[in-house]
């Protein structure tokens, strides 16, 4: 179809349709040979960010990578969902070994290809936050200090779905899973160190690292295009809601992972060799309630004794990451 | 060409001649020398086109073998130890997968306590994780047995791990035969996998797969694996045209046709029994040797064929199933039954412990006097054992074990024979 230019009228909001665009800004998944890598008729729950994200991501490597590229998945939701054997919704190469090295076996596919002389194939391995930022961590790491040539994407939804909601290291505080219930003096998880595994990829120095989240798929597809222009080991740490562990309507995947990023819990950034070079600003700030609200796992921070304390600390969090990542805007 | 070399370099050697195109390290006694001389081959640039990656771990060591061989490369490392049972899982995985990756074990102990000494304990570990396990009996077999095993991997689509002792091999320097490029490529095409990861024809790996089909699944991996059984030897025949000599097969006997009295094993403690058994042969004793080389698949029908006429078979085990005994031994029984042999499990040799002739031969005389137990334990230190048992008897908080035998022992270090 020829490209007809539309005059954009359109005021008071952040979103802009792909046929108001020219046709090389438009999304990778508005263009009709979109790739489906991970197709139609896979078993997610309703309103699963992970499915959501990956589709994106790696359609968005496929156009970037003229449709040459290998997949290593790890153990996760992602994987049993994709795979029911017969049935795979793989349209591209792609391997499942086990829960903690998909960042070693994108390793060893990597080295396979340069050794055949195939540098144009490109190397993505994915996996969930308890892949990447528990079990897997040692590979991954290992994968960042030799500077091979993966992309690392983690689909972060904070928790071991998969097994039934059980905590991880990306558990954030408060929030209630099947290992850290809404019982006792502190319900919910503890508040712990964090584990920010954005910050120690950069701490590795490595030629790229981003955050994205499923509500803004276009800055998803950008950072993935931009990391395929790099060289070397890549992050992409991407936030994905799930409404069956988080306890929130599935309709509310995209809203829940906006308030995320609004109200500063997770920032969306993007960093070149350790350090950061953009943010994705708030452009209207809430407070962490109309994040946590809608999410059964903080229920126990509003009822029925209210926790405002607990609130406050996590409150903190998001202005701390306000301040360390410059999210809002300033206004003199 | 002849060379007088390291056990470790005869196998690295091997390996680099068998055109490896990745090549993942990770540090561990005893198996050090021969990544280090394939990494030295690689940064010199004699063995290219070939990847070697230094890696954080064995799990990851397996994992990237997984990922290279995967995506159509002929993928090697070398492991020991802990390090086989750090990467355990990925073990299970690559042969689930059905990855043809060959992997050096330098046969060590397994702690606690720890022990860096040869014996059998980690490969024996593994001997259910689905890998063909092939077990050298000197360094020329352990070079051998490395061709054999690309040739063997990659015609079954299966990993394959290559035993040989630590120390006792690996740091050997020996006479070994190291073929010629040509003799090499003549015997190991280059290869050609089944499954590949290739864009122009993706394929899913690694699928869950449910009760309707995983009894099929598993099944056709033990298929395989019997399967090797039937062309080993075949192979073997070919290996013997190709390079003039013998290596690998499924077992071979020595001075056993007419022998009452069998002794079975694996490794290089087969050389120091074929001594023992010339002497008491010049006694007139009828005895003899049933050397298993391949152990996994386990080969039944030929052992049972080899032991038939034997009137008792001893087992010398360098690895310690605790709570039973023998393991190996419980693979000779599977291939005794109704034969009326009795079976001897002789654990020796653990952690190192030194297997000497007379050690060996008082045992064998004593198996023939019928004076054996069942299950016995070589030079084992029995007043020691009874001390600290006694101690812990009297004393609750009687301490750590290991420590404690060691103050029985007192300050002598290693003592051979």
């Amino acid at each position: 179809m020829a490209f007809q230019p539309i005059k954009f009228y359109q005021t008071g909001t952040f979103t802009v349709g792909n046929r108001l665009l020219p046709p090389e800004a438009r999304a990778v998944q508005a263009n009709m040979r979109r790739t489906n890598s991970l197709n139609s008729g896979h078993r997610a729950c309703q309103g699963c960010g992970e499915a959501l994200g990956a589709r994106y991501a790696i359609d968005a490597a496929m156009s970037a990578t003229n449709n040459r590229l290998i997949a290593a998945n790890a153990t996760g939701c992602l994987e049993v969902f994709s795979t029911p054997y017969p049935e795979t919704s793989w349209q591209i190469p792609w391997i499942h070994s086990l829960f903690g090295n998909a960042a070693a076996v994108a390793t060893g596919i990597a080295a396979a290809l340069r050794v055949k002389g195939a540098s144009g194939v490109r190397v993505i391995a994915q996996g969930g936050d308890g892949g990447t930022t528990d079990i897997g961590f040692g590979c991954l790491s290992g994968m960042f200090e030799r500077n091979d040539d993966v992309l690392y994407i983690c689909y972060d939804n904070e928790a071991y779905m998969n097994t039934g909601v059980q905590r991880s290291s990306a558990t954030p505080p408060a929030a209630r899973t099947a290992t850290t219930p809404a019982v006792g003096e502190q319900p919910g998880n503890p508040f712990g160190q964090g584990k920010d595994v954005p910050a120690i990829a950069m701490a590795h120095g490595i030629a790229y690292v981003a955050t994205a989240t499923v509500a803004e798929l276009r800055d998803l597809e950008y950072k993935v295009r931009r990391a395929m222009e790099f060289r070397g080991a890549r992050y992409l740490h991407v936030f994905v809601p799930c409404p069956l562990g988080w306890g929130h309507a599935s309709d509310a995947t995209i809203r829940i992972a906006r308030l995320a990023k609004e109200s500063g819990l997770f920032p969306v950034f993007e960093a070149e060799r350790g350090e950061v070079v953009g943010v994705s600003k708030i452009r209207k700030q809430v407070p962490v309630e109309e994040y946590l609200k809608p999410q059964r796992r903080f229920a126990h921070l509003f009822a029925p004794t209210p926790r405002p304390e607990v609130v406050a600390r996590i409150q903190a969090i998001a202005e701390r990451n306000i301040r360390k990542y410059g999210l809002l805007e300033r206004t003199t | 060409m002849l060379k007088q070399i390291e056990g470790s370099r005869a196998v690295a050697e091997a390996v680099a001649l068998s055109r490896p195109e990745v090549v993942c390290a990770y540090p561990i006694s005893p198996q050090t020398h021969i990544v280090e001389a394939l990494g030295e081959a690689v940064k010199s640039g004699a063995l290219a086109p070939c990847e070697f990656i230094n890696v954080e771990s064995e799990f990851a060591a397996m994992s990237v073998a997984i990922g290279a061989s995967a995506a159509g490369a002929r993928a090697y490392t070398a492991t020991a130890s802990q390090g086989l049972l750090f990467m355990t899982e990925a073990l299970f995985n690559a042969s689930g997968l059905g990855l043809p990756i060959v992997m050096t074990v330098a046969n060590r102990a397994l702690g606690a306590p720890i022990n860096i000494w040869n014996d059998h304990s980690d490969a024996m570990s593994q001997r259910d994780c689905g890998w063909i396990q092939l077990f050298a009996e000197n360094n020329q077999e352990a070079l051998d047995l490395h061709l054999q095993a690309f040739r063997l991997a990659e015609e079954l689509s299966l990993p394959v791990m290559v035993c040989m002792d630590g120390f006792i091999l690996t740091h050997a320097y020996e006479r070994v035969d190291v073929p010629a490029q040509e003799q090499v490529d003549a015997y190991l095409p280059r290869f050609a996998p089944r499954q590949v990861l290739d864009p122009a024809e993706p394929v899913s790996i690694g699928a869950m797969v449910g009760p309707e089909a995983f009894m099929e699944v598993r099944y056709l991996a033990h298929a395989k694996q019997v399967q090797a059984l039937e062309l080993i030897p075949g192979w073997a025949d070919e290996f013997r045209r190709a390079f003039g000599r013998e290596a690998g097969g499924l077992m071979h006997t020595y001075r056993a046709e007419d022998a009452e009295t069998i002794v079975v094993a694996l490794g290089s403690v087969i050389g120091t029994i074929k001594d023992t058994v010339d002497e008491l042969r010049a006694q007139g004793v009828g005895i003899g040797v049933v050397a298993i080389t391949c152990f996994r698949p386990w080969p039944l029908a030929a052992v049972r064929a080899a032991l038939v006429n034997a009137r008792r078979v001893i087992v010398i085990e360098k690895t310690l199933a605790v709570g039973i005994g023998g393991i190996v031994s419980n693979n000779v029984r599977a291939a005794l039954p109704g034969s009326g042999a009795a079976v001897y499990t002789v654990i020796a040799g653990l952690g190192g412990r030194a297997i000497t002739k007379a050690s060996l031969a008082k045992a064998f005389a004593d198996a023939i006097a019928g004076r054996l137990e069942a299950t016995t334990f070589l030079d084992l230190d029995r007043q020691v054992v009874e001390r600290v048992l006694a101690r812990e008897r009297e004393v609750r908080r009687s301490g750590p074990i290991a420590e404690a035998v060691l103050k029985e022992i007192g300050p002598v270090a290693a003592r051979p024979g």
